[in-house]
């Protein structure tokens, strides 16, 4: 056997206080729904799943160094799998609807990693936004997707066993606040367990140098379309759960704008770390909620956010205390 | 299908595969010679599109319009690379993808300000709103003649500016071996502007062109942005004459599958691009490597 170093991974939290300030933070995500009105909560809900596609986004860009733009696709396939399986009028179980979403979204992200991951660099952008499109033309306008304006669902029901989790309707929004949060938090601590394993070691050699990696015997084609393939399948659970909150679907979250969106909170949060994407997502929902309480203009606050993220910032809020210049996407010499 | 709606598809895919030509060339050669992902690309296709609304709204002609994006074009390519691209051809990827979203938000953000949110037509000029007789029982609108004449001039211009004069030589020299133009002595700096503008006019002006027959109407352009990706993946990065014949081969197949196999059109073209991409990774006629 092949000995893995003990060393964590550099997208690890290194320190213990960095380690406690995770653990604070999911506390005060898991008690916040009970001190606040439930528009935060749900406010919050949104975030979680923003998390959760930046998260599984995070696997590509940070640590193998794969920028997508397709990434949003896989999320939206998924909402949309969770529409085209319910019917009418009768609510799935979550046990039945997660498993099938992540399932297609996974599915679909082999078939275009086969793809895409033959190209590298700008290829790979152009290409991954391409098929994500393409996917997006599917429910874009057609009968399957229920039209441009989208479709309302029954939302699944939260059951596991035989046993429902019926709340009053008052607090029905606990139980996809809650939902979200396991999912997110099952979600930081396997990929954290995956990264330390010789597989995760593989995506970070193959970030800072394919060809070596290609040269001691990795097969890295197959390496990076299983994390292709499973970080599309990890996007698909982020769609389900949007499907879960929201209830309604439409072609938006399918658009590729959904990528960049991810992508920002990605480098919001650092690229650096694991935990960078949940911080960016969290920050950049908030910003979204200030930005519409002063103007009416998200997007021009928004816009002029990132610029000045990009100018001022090349290396995310993370970069500003970090002596750490190792900040890896794509690849550095075209 | 009968001989003239034929006829009618064979020159609508003409003309719709010389615009894609316009926009994905400048796509193509601000990669190529910058380095750079400009996925405000579609952005400036539809800010052409409004200038020529706009002015044609204001002067009551179109013939106005077509110079004034032109140049408009040449001044924003102009102020955004010596301002805003010049800091970034060193940077990562994902940097620029960024930068060019918070673009597109810039931009739409700025069209909705200044325009509104509504779907605008753009009148075709007087004297050319006629049709031209071809065969018996059919003929084809004026304008969409001139629109592919205009189309033709314009990459007529771009070749020979590419491959007969001093500043072509240069571009292509800096495509494929800067540190070379560097050590001659040239300053590459001039050459990045003179591409981005080019490129950004260029994308201006097919938006202009094009508005009359497409309308305005808010993300426009963002469409074509990834038309014109497919069309530079084929092509081949860099490659500006791999452009020209993938844009008219695109061209070509979304039309005809409009036209004739509705409910399979919108997949054509990203089968072709699997299959390119299966048969030659780096587009049908890229030399470099990626």
């Amino acid at each position: 056997m092949i000995e893995v170093p003990l060393r964590t991974t550099r997208l690890l939290p290194h320190t213990l206080l960095g380690r406690i300030g995770l653990v604070v933070l999911a506390a005060a995500i898991t008690v916040l729904p009970w001190l606040v009105p439930s528009y935060y909560a749900e406010l919050v809900t949104s975030a979680m799943i923003a998390a959760m596609l930046a998260l599984s986004m995070q696997l590509l860009v940070g640590a193998t160094g794969l920028v997508s733009l397709g990434h949003g696709a896989f999320y939206g396939l998924a909402a949309y799998v969770v529409y085209l399986i319910s019917p009418e009028n009768v609510a799935l179980p979550i046990w039945i609807t997660l498993p099938v979403a992540m399932l297609v979204a996974g599915a679909a992200a082999c078939v275009v990693g086969l793809f895409s991951l033959r190209t590298t660099g700008f290829f790979f952008l152009m290409v991954t936004l391409a098929f994500g499109q393409m996917i997006f033309f599917v429910f874009h306008d057609t009968k399957l997707g229920g039209g441009t304006d989208g479709a309302y669902l029954t939302k699944p029901l939260i059951s596991a066993f035989g046993a429902t989790l019926d709340l009053p309707r008052k607090q029905k929004y606990l139980g996809t606040y809650y939902v979200a949060l396991v999912q997110l938090v099952a979600m930081y601590l396997g990929l954290a367990m995956l990264l330390q394993t010789l597989f995760g070691r593989a995506l970070e050699g193959i970030r800072v140098n394919e060809h070596r990696m290609r040269a001691i015997g990795f097969d890295t084609f197959k390496i990076k379309l299983i994390a292709f393939t499973l970080a599309g399948a990890l996007a698909g659970a982020a769609g389900h759960m949007w499907a879960l909150h929201r209830g309604f679907v439409n072609p938006e979250i399918v658009g590729w704008h959904q990528s960049a969106e991810a992508l920002l909170m990605i480098l919001l949060g650092g690229l650096g770390s694991l935990h960078g994407p949940i911080l960016g997502a969290l920050a950049l929902t908030g910003l979204g909620e200030v930005a519409q309480l002063l103007t009416e203009r998200k997007l021009l606050v928004e816009g002029l956010v990132i610029l000045a993220v990009v100018i001022l910032l090349p290396r995310g809020l993370a970069g500003l205390g970090s002596r750490n210049t190792s900040n890896g996407a794509g690849d550095r010499h075209g | 299908m009968t001989l003239s709606s034929f006829l009618a598809q064979i020159l609508n895919s003409l003309q719709y595969g010389l615009l894609l030509f316009l926009i994905s060339s400048g796509l193509t050669l601000i990669f190529g010679v910058l380095g750079v992902i400009n996925l405000a690309h579609g952005s400036l296709y539809m800010i052409g599109a409004y200038t020529a609304f706009v002015v044609a709204r204001a002067v009551g002609s179109l013939w106005i319009a077509l110079p004034v994006a032109m140049l408009g074009g040449i001044l924003l390519g102009s102020l955004l690379e010596r301002f805003l691209f010049r800091y970034f051809y060193k940077r990562e990827h994902l940097d620029q993808v960024l930068l060019t979203f918070a673009l597109i938000l810039l931009f739409e953000e700025g069209r909705s300000l200044l325009v509104g949110n509504d779907f605008y037509s753009v009148p075709i000029p007087a004297a050319l709103d006629f049709s031209i007789p071809i065969v018996e029982g059919f003929s084809y609108a004026a304008y969409r003649f001139v629109v592919i004449v205009c189309c033709l001039v314009l990459a007529a211009a771009l070749f020979v500016w590419i491959e007969r004069t001093k500043m072509g030589a240069i571009i292509r020299a800096a495509a494929e071996r800067p540190e070379m133009v560097d050590a001659l002595g040239i300053d590459p700096r001039r050459v990045h502007l003179t591409v981005f503008a080019v490129g950004t006019a260029l994308a201006l002006t097919a938006g202009a062109l094009n508005a009359p027959l497409s309308s305005v109407y808010p993300n426009m352009g963002d469409n074509l942005l990834i038309i014109s990706f497919v069309v530079v993946v084929i092509g081949g990065l860099g490659s500006v004459s791999g452009a020209f014949w993938s844009a008219l081969l695109i061209g070509l197949i979304d039309t005809m599958g409009k036209a004739y196999a509705p409910k399979a059109s919108g997949l054509a073209i990203y089968v072709l691009m699997a299959i390119v991409l299966l048969w030659r990774p780096n587009g049908l006629f890229g030399q470099r490597g990626t």
